[in-house]
Order: structure tokens, then C-alpha cells, then sequence
């Protein structure tokens, strides 16, 4: 059971080949058996998805099922889940039982799909290796000495090794993408404003946004439909109504203009991804797409305005963390300076730090033009990169990221270095734009991810060039050897 | 910019963070490497450019002015390390 897509299983809970209940308890056990290889999971709530299971079991009888109603999946431990722990990855949370429900965690809810557990991340979202979490790293199914990637390394570990078809993810300059190329499996992050963020953890608010991680284009469509759509309270969700994904993905791919932006393929770039990535273009191209050089000549500029736009961002956010209405409080605090700044000091892990105050500096008296407004101003030259490509093209491709999954420990003392993983995926969260990685070929042994770009509410051209490519490669399929 | 211990004292004490005296050269190495980092953006010519507020350029939109929450004070405050009364507790601020 635990091989098949969303897809398939809601077309077996339907045809009565199995029950919610049994998927469930599969799936928990598989979990409970096999996670401590990975660490993909901080919190089960096993009674909790038991009781979803069979309450979407009579929905199912009833006739009133929707295509995710019975379906298990695993749910990123930045979302609020009230009742249940949510801790962001952080010594700060671990204690915080979410009071009220984020609003992805009530859409999918009231989808009828089965919330397993809340999964591993980086601290607060702040690491591309997932090496940051207070809850220890979480390892790569494809080699268990590397690492899955990060933010959403949980996420994309657990669907990589199938203890759940789907885990949400949220993508703030990469974490959806990154840790699905290194994974090997399929993710999406939403042009900004399609997904609420009310109810997740706050990291970069211009930047954040959450979308599905699964293993096909198809299941993400699915996913992706329940997750999105208009929320007033999150002040900058857009009113627009959210097409139907899984409607346009039969479309043919004649005559999409694809672009491949040069600054993707120089320097930098691993030579055997590379070619991966070139390879899967040819099936593009064999699929009736055009494709054509572009450039966009500011692409270097990314990864250096967002390590000014994310810090200062997270500085301000993460103030609210004080040691005084929840989470984590010092012992015997002397004064209420001392109770915050040991809260803080001992709530928080050295990369959330080191980001904290990167910010604050970013922000302080006199600092404010140089670093902030400049920042701001080349992330408008950015965009603009952008906008101007999509006058010429459909869809931009490139790599995801510049190397497969590196081995853990190789970066973790090195900030700067392991910022430039993200490079091709930093720039997409700056302009807003939605952006995907699908399974792409091998090296070594370990997954190559293919980015796709779109422009502004295109989530449903990627989903459907996505799943073309899947009709015709198999890259998707293919499960680590411990975890089939 | 190169930032020394001093610095990292002073921008510690603005973001009331506990940092361990002991770490305060890797953190002054690692924000170091960072704003250095950050700092090709001033080659960049940016004369003239309205630096980005909104990628889709939308604007703030505005609501009704009604009430729209209810109280949750006691639900709130049950994840809260010390109250007392309705109120959120912490140690003594004026002698």
C-alpha cells in the first residue's frame, strides 16, 4: 500500500480494496518500524489519525468523499495544530501545543485527509540541510550519511521512503524545492499569496509560502488544490480563485516556449547534474516543447539580497519569542532583561542566532539604507529579470540545486557556503514566483531535481509539464533500496 | 565589514539574546563572512530603483472596522509559563 500515489489509494479506498483505518495503521506502523533510520518525524499522533481514518471511512461509505478524504499525510511542524506540540524545529517551542489550527491544517482537515504526524525541519526553517533542528538531523533515504536537504528535509524523507504519500512543506528560499531534488521526489511552492500563512510559523513573511511535497505532478495538483485559495486573515493571501489543477495536467506540451537562463548552468554547478538536467531537457523537447537561451543577468545578485531580506525579516518576527506568553522561559530569571535574554540565549539554536542578529545589525541606526533599502531595490532588479523572460517564454528550467545531497557535517560550520545551495532557488521567493522540482536522473546513486519557474499564478502549466514529463521518464518511481 | 566581539556584545544585547562570552569570536567570524557576503550588493547601480515592497505590487487591503475574535484569554494563557489573575507574570519591574 505504502507505493501508491494519493492517486491510486483514493481509487482503492473507493473500490473497498482497503479501509482509511487499515492505510493508517499501515502507514503508523511502517513509521514506527522504520524512522529510526531517518528521524523524518518529531510528533506522531497516532490516536488522532486513527479516529480521521475512520471518520473519513464513513465519509467515504456515505458517498461525501473529495479526492484526499482517507489519505494519510505527514504535516510540516511549522504549522499550528492545536492541541498537538508544534515546534518549529526549536528548544523555543518545545513545550507549545498550538492553540488554534493553522489554515492549511484546517483545509486539509476538513479534505478528509489523515494527519499522521508533524515532521522534522530546520530550526524555524533556517537551514538548507536540515542539520539545524533541536530535534537532532534528519537523514537522506538514498544514503543515510547525507542529508535530505532543508528546511522541509522531514518532509521529503518520509515521502522518499514512503511512510506517507505527502508531507506539506513551506518554501522561504528553497525549502520545498531543495529537499525534493535531494530526495528524489516532487514539490511545489506557490507564486506568493496562493497558500494562506495564517497559522505558520512565521520565518521571512515576504518570502514564506507553503505548498505539497509528494512523489507525482498528479498528487501535487491534489494537494495543492486543497491547500490553496483565499484567507482574510492572512493580509497578504490573494482574492483570485484557485484553477483546477488536475484538469489541465492532460494538456500536450506542443509548442511551450521553454528558457533556460545561462547564469543556471555556469559556474558553480556540478558538471554530472548538469547533464542530467540538460538530458531531461531533451525529453522536453521530444514532448514538443521549444526551447531557448535566456538570461537573467542579475541572478547572482539573489543569494546576497536575500541574506539581508530574510534576517531582518526573521529579527522582527521572531521578537515575539520572550519567555512570557509561551514557549520556552529560563530558570530563576533575576530580572525581566535577564528573562528574555536567557530565554532567547538558551531557547534558540546558533543558526537562528547568527540570522537574528544579521538582522538586527541590517536594521539598526544608520544601517538601514545601506543594507535593507539596497537589498529591497536589487530584489525589484530581480524581478524584473523575470518579468522580462516571460514576455519571450512559458516556463523557465534549470537546475534545483548545484550539487546532489552532500554528506552531513560537510557545511555546517560554513554559513556562506551553505546559503549557495539555494542559488537557483533564492530568487524565485524574492520575485514571488511559483517555482517546482521534479525527479530528474541519478549521480552516484543519489537524486538530481529539475526546477521548473513559472510566471505569476502558473502553478497549473508547471503541474501539467510536470506530469507530462512523468508520463514518459520513470525518475519518480524509484524508491531507495531499505525503504521499498 | 569585519565585526569584532564588541560588535557582536552590542548587536546581542539589542536582539536580547544570551550569547556565551566564549562564542562571541565564531559568531563575530560567521557575521563577518555573512555582511561580507551581502556586500557585492554595493557594486550594483541602483540609482533610481524603487526597492520592492510587494512582488505583484498589491496593495494592503483593508477590513471592516467590527470585532472578529473572541476571547480565548484562558486558552491562550494555558500554554503560558506563569499568570496569575488573567495575567501573563514575570519577575518584579519597578522596586
Amino acid at each position: 500500500m505504502h507505493q501508491k500515489t494519493i492517486a491510486e489509494l483514493a481509487a482503492g479506498l473507493r473500490a473497498g480494496d482497503f479501509s482509511s483505518e487499515e492505510l493508517t495503521r499501515h502507514l503508523l506502523d511502517r513509521i514506527s518500524g522504520l524512522d529510526g533510520k531517518l528521524n523524518s518525524v518529531i510528533t506522531l499522533t497516532e490516536q488522532q489519525a486513527l479516529a480521521a481514518a475512520r471518520a473519513a471511512d464513513r465519509r467515504l461509505q456515505e458517498g461525501d468523499a473529495g479526492p484526499l478524504t482517507g489519505i494519510p499525510f505527514l504535516h510540516k511542524d511549522i504549522f499550528c495544530t492545536r492541541g498537538v506540540r508544534t515546534s518549529c524545529g526549536s528548544r523555543m517551542l518545545d513545550n507549545f501545543e498550538a492553540p488554534y489550527d493553522a489554515t492549511v491544517t484546517e483545509k486539509l482537515a476538513a479534505a478528509g485527509a489523515v494527519m499522521l504526524g508533524k515532521t522534522n525541519m530546520d530550526e524555524f526553517a533556517m537551514g538548507s540541510s536540515n542539520e539545524t533542528s533541536f530535534y537532532g538531523p534528519v537523514k537522506n533515504p538514498w544514503d543515510l550519511e547525507r542529508v535530505p536537504g532543508g528546511s522541509s528535509g522531514g518532509s521529503a524523507s518520509a515521502v522518499a521512503a514512503r511512510l506517507a504519500p505527502a508531507a506539506t512543506g513551506t518554501d522561504t528560499g528553497g525549502s520545498i524545492r531543495q529537499p525534493a531534488a535531494l530526495c528524489g521526489i516532487t514539490g511545489i511552492k506557490p507564486t506568493y499569496g496562493r497558500v494562506s500563512r495564517w497559522g505558520m510559523i512565521a520565518f521571512a513573511s515576504s518570502l514564506d509560502q507553503a505548498g505539497p511535497m509528494t512523489r507525482t505532478a498528479e498528487d501535487a495538483a491534489l494537494m495543492l488544490a486543497a491547500m490553496a485559495g483565499f484567507d482574510e486573515r492572512d493580509s497578504t493571501c490573494i482574492d483570485r480563485p484557485v484553477d483546477d489543477y488536475s484538469a489541465s495536467l492532460g494538456s500536450a506540451l506542443n509548442g511551450l516556449k521553454i528558457g533556460l537562463p545561462k547564469e543556471y548552468f555556469g559556474e558553480g554547478l556540478d558538471a554530472s547534474v548538469g547533464a542530467a538536467v540538460e538530458a531531461a531537457i531533451d525529453e522536453f523537447r521530444k514532448l514538443g516543447a521549444e526551447v531557448k537561451g535566456i538570461s537573467l543577468p542579475n541572478t547572482s545578485l539573489a543569494v546576497p539580497a536575500y541574506y539581508v531580506v530574510a534576517p531582518a525579516e526573521c529579527s522582527s518576527n521572531l521578537s515575539r519569542f520572550d519567555g512570557v506568553r509561551f514557549g520556552y522561559r529560563c530558570e530563576n530569571p533575576k530580572d525581566l532583561e535577564d528573562l528574555y535574554v536567557r530565554s532567547r540565549g538558551e531557547g534558540f539554536g546558533a543558526e537562528v542566532k547568527r540570522r537574528i542578529m544579521v538582522g538586527t545589525y541590517a536594521l539598526s541606526a544608520g544601517y538601514y539604507d545601506a543594507y535593507y533599502l539596497k537589498a529591497q531595490q536589487v530584489r525589484q532588479l530581480i524581478r524584473d529579470d523575470f518579468v522580462k523572460a516571460f514576455e519571450d517564454v512559458d516556463v523557465i528550467m534549470g537546475p534545483t540545486s548545484p550539487t546532489p545531497a552532500f554528506r552531513l557535517g560537510e557545511k555546517a560550520d560554513d554559513p556562506v557556503t551553505m546559503y549557495l545551495s539555494d542559488i537557483y532557488t533564492i530568487a524565485v521567493n524574492l520575485a514571488g514566483l511559483p517555482g517546482m522540482s521534479i525527479p530528474a536522473g541519478f549521480v552516484d546513486g543519489l537524486p538530481v531535481g529539475l526546477q521548473l519557474i513559472g510566471n505569476y499564478f502558473d502553478e497549473s502549466r508547471l503541474l501539467n509539464a510536470a506530469h507530462q514529463y512523468q508520463q514518459v521518464t520513470d525518475w519518480h518511481t524509484r524508491v531507495p533500496e531499505e525503504f521499498k | 565589514m569585519a565585526l569584532d566581539t564588541e560588535a557582536v556584545s552590542k548587536i546581542a544585547y539589542l536582539a536580547r539574546l544570551g550569547v556565551d562570552e566564549s562564542e562571541y569570536d565564531t559568531y563575530a567570524r560567521n557575521l563577518s563572512d555573512i555582511l561580507a557576503f551581502v556586500e557585492q550588493l554595493n557594486a550594483v547601480d541602483t540609482e533610481g530603483v524603487l526597492p520592492l515592497a510587494h512582488p505583484l505590487d498589491e496593495k494592503q487591503r483593508l477590513r471592516e472596522d467590527k470585532v472578529t475574535e473572541a476571547d480565548q484569554r484562558e486558552l491562550f494563557q494555558k500554554i503560558a509559563p506563569r499568570t496569575e489573575a488573567g495575567l501573563y507574570l514575570v519577575p518584579k519591574v519597578i522596586e
